[in-house]
């Protein structure tokens, strides 16, 4: 049981990554770069769970969605610290509870 | 066996650094245990058969992403421990959260079945890898079926480095910088002045 590896195993590294990640949001609530890694680990979970079905049902769009999902990831990294850097410019932190001075 | 192994050797350490990341105290450190997390996930994709993923995971997420993020860290001055202050107020809820979170996966996973018409849902088989090897096989059905998709993450990708560039360029002032409308618009009039000199004057 312990050495046969099914889908059930890698669905389980999924699951605790993607815990792992919401709780660092949660517990890193002051600092934005930290946030943006646990998004990124979120975002690695899920596509360690659409491999894992794409490898154990023999079918290659779990791969595909998987790219797609890079490309989002990479996207929304690059933006999110280009907003940072500019935040961090105009305020000299990047303390998140202040960022709601930014409505207006 | 070996497989096996393996596939617990990289777990593990996916795991633990994901924990790492989450817990350290130092951005940097993070940054850097999330390159190894990715090194590790990367693993468990040649495990599973998809090399290209794994090979892009290390291409794209480590050599880009990761290293953007590292440049992000250690170019802005920020005092990191002032942002560490709120993590104890921040424990009990997040670990509750995370607990019920894991508790519902839990549930998922133990009581979850493939259906028996699975097989004939299939989109795309996954040819033998005695013909065609993984990155072939993604390659025929990515620019054929799902070549719209495709182009549409090549736009998301332009606009995202549009974006960071428009977001993040400025304009610096006391900065002396070369400005070929103003050379081109240039006259001969204000490139020379003929001064006549008188002889014995001096100017």
């Amino acid at each position: 049981m312990m050495l046969e590896i099914g889908i059930e195993h890698y669905l389980t590294v999924a699951a605790m990554l993607f815990t792992l990640g919401v709780f660092g949001i949660f517990l890193n609530r002051k600092n934005v770069i930290i946030i943006l890694l646990s998004v990124e680990l979120i975002l690695l979970s899920v596509n360690i769970n659409l491999v894992a079905f794409s490898s154990y049902m023999g079918d290659l769009t779990g791969q595909i969605f998987t790219m797609f999902i890079l490309t989002v990831a990479a996207a929304e990294a690059s933006i999110g610290l280009a907003i940072l850097v500019v935040y961090f410019r105009n305020r000299g932190s990047i303390a998140v509870e202040d960022i709601h001075l930014m409505k207006g | 066996m070996i497989a096996a192994i393996c596939f617990y050797i990289f777990a593990t350490i996916l795991v633990g650094s994901a924990i790492m990341v989450v817990f350290s105290k130092n951005p940097v450190h993070s940054v850097l245990f999330l390159i190894l997390a990715f090194f590790n996930a990367a693993g468990l994709f040649v495990l599973l058969g998809a090399e290209f993923i794994a090979m892009i995971l290390v291409i794209v997420y480590v050599g880009a992403v990761a290293v953007m993020f590292l440049f992000v860290v250690m170019m802005l001055d920020i005092n990191f421990t002032e942002l560490r202050k709120g993590v104890q107020d921040y424990l009990p809820i997040g670990l509750l959260i995370g607990v019920i979170l894991m508790v519902e996966m839990i549930f998922i996973v133990g009581g979850w079945h493939m259906s028996d018409g699975i097989a004939t849902i299939i989109l795309a088989p996954t040819p033998p890898l005695s013909e065609v090897t993984n990155t072939d096989a993604i390659g025929r059905i990515l620019y054929t079926d799902y070549i719209y998709l495709f182009q549409i993450a090549g736009l998301i990708l332009l606009v995202a480095m549009i974006g960071a560039i428009v977001l993040t360029h400025r304009k610096r002032a006391g900065v002396k910088k070369q400005n070929i409308g103003d050379q081109v618009r240039r006259r001969r009039g204000q490139a020379y002045e003929a001064i006549d000199v008188k002889p014995g004057q001096g100017i």
